[in-house]
């Protein structure tokens, strides 16, 4: 199968970038040192091309409370211009995929979707679509592109007549960035401050290139899935395939508060019920005590039984420490229960912690 | 790149240098270039016996780990202290402060089945 290139592949390959195959998709995973782009982000800046998010828009005189039988929050208590993150659950409850819901207008709704899951996700919400409602699966010619970190702010505002003091966590607002339309929007995926911008895939090279100039004296570097991926696995954000997939529950996941059970939605019945009836398994934040780094697969002991496995694991930049997410038994959830992680056929001592690991 | 002249390399990117009748054991700077930023390696204790292209460790980079095959078969006789607050040197200087274990060998004729750095440098041009 071929894989897919974003708008800004040549300029990542001209920059010496090392790509992979993400979800289909040829990214770049490094530029020069996953180490170094983690760190930019965490004190300077970050800016990471996300062209491979899907994005659907969601039209139409029904279009809200169509999609709040579709996921687990509520896109119906929205405002205009506010965001907000959600699953989408098959009938048993298991996470078909997360997903943020930004609403656009009265009744119109954009949906920003995991690139592995963009065809599932549409054909899923295709086959349960009613009338007065209509999806457009804009994700080919729509661009995105995070600019994350304690510098964000002062970069994005040399580029924009938008007032982004006035921008609130979670919140998005139409505007022109280096004179293209954009939606500039307070989200990311990094535990830091920061945008993200959408714009026009034609107009992608033009919108990057604009913020890596306004960001070269303030220390801004492009950054590759690498670092996102340690960036977010401190900030204890659930990444798909990982803590999340077609065998497990949000509330499995402890996503119990983008979850609204007074209202329907497909896998309520199922959600309500393991809520009732106990969980099976729960995700735990873990750091290493013995040294080692867990890595996803590993399996989890408590008093030398299985009872789980690592979902996500790395050597914390920030902290310097190896840490993980892992499935366990739900009843050894508390923080600072031993357990231990077979790395190599040797069981390491770990402990429960708090989630999320790195807070800004 | 360019190669010291007088280590000799394996197939998986490991180098073996002769020091008297001990080798010393490393990672090549295209196999640390491979990897990434190393944030771990797991070492054998001293005394362990480990043998040719058998794994000896593990070397960890931000994203995977991966094992280390031993170039040679003996006794490890000494691990660098170096590495285990500092993992990154094998980064910033592979052949040298960057080294992973000191090997005393039976078999010296094992070391001339090695690539010379002309080999190794052939092989690393059709890797592409």
């Amino acid at each position: 199968m071929n894989l897919k290139r974003t708008p800004l592949y040549d300029w990542h390959t001209a920059h010496g970038a090392r790509m992979v195959d993400f979800g289909g998709w040829e990214m770049p995973v490094q530029y020069n040192s996953i180490l170094e782009e983690h760190r930019a982000v965490r004190q300077q800046a970050g800016l990471f091309d996300v062209c491979h998010m899907g994005e659907a828009h969601i039209r139409g005189p029904q279009a809200g409370r169509w999609l709040q039988q579709m996921v687990t929050n509520d896109p119906m208590t929205l405002q205009i211009n506010q965001a907000q993150y959600n699953v989408m659950c098959q009938e048993n409850g298991t996470a078909l995929d997360d997903l943020i819901i930004y609403r656009l207008g009265e009744a119109h709704f954009l949906a920003v979707l995991n690139a592995s899951n963009v065809d599932k996700d549409v054909n899923w919400l295709r086959q349960h679509l009613e009338s007065g409602v209509t999806l457009e699966d804009a994700s080919d010619g729509t661009a995105l592109m995070a600019l994350q970190g304690p510098a964000a702010q002062t970069i994005l505002q040399k580029l924009t007549a938008v007032d982004l003091s006035q921008l609130r966590y979670y919140w998005c607002q139409p505007g022109a960035v280096a004179g293209v339309d954009t939606l500039i929007c307070r989200t990311g995926y990094t535990g830091e401050d920061g945008f993200e911008v959408m714009v026009s895939s034609d107009k992608a090279v033009a919108i990057w290139g604009a913020l890596m100039q306004a960001g070269a004296s303030h220390g801004l570097l492009p950054v590759g899935l690498g670092a996102r991926d340690t960036l977010r696995l401190e900030a204890a954000m659930p990444l798909y395939g990982h803590e999340l997939d077609e065998e497990t529950t949000p509330l499995e996941a402890g996503l119990t508060r983008f979850i609204v059970l007074d209202k329907d939605f497909i896998g309520r019945d199922a959600v309500r019920d393991e809520k009732e009836k106990g969980l099976k398994k729960r995700l735990v934040g873990i750091e290493m005590v013995d040294r080692g780094i867990p890595r996803q697969d590993y399996a989890v002991l408590y008093q030398g039984e299985v009872v789980g496995k690592i979902t996500s694991g790395t050597m914390s930049p920030t902290l310097e420490k190896a840490i993980a997410m892992a499935y366990v038994r739900s009843d050894l959830r508390e923080v600072g229960t031993e357990l231990a992680v077979m790395i190599r056929d040797r069981p390491a001592k770990a402990v429960i912690v708090r989630r999320p690991f790195y807070k800004r | 790149m360019s190669l010291p002249k007088e280590y000799r390399f394996t197939r998986d990117h490991e180098w073996a240098k002769l020091d008297g009748n001990r080798v010393r054991v490393g990672i090549t700077e295209y196999a640390q270039e491979q990897l990434g930023d190393v944030v771990y390696v797991e070492l054998p204790s001293v005394g362990k016996q480990i043998t040719l292209k058998q794994t000896f460790g593990v070397v960890e980079s931000v994203k995977a780990a991966s094992d280390l095959f031993s170039p040679v078969t003996g006794k490890v006789v000494e691990t660098n202290p170096g590495l285990e607050d500092s993992p990154e040197l094998v980064n910033q200087d592979p052949y040298g402060e960057g080294w992973m274990i000191v090997v005393e060998v039976k078999d010296m004729g094992e070391l001339q089945n090695l690539l010379s750095a002309d080999d190794y440098a052939a092989y690393l041009e059709s890797l592409g």
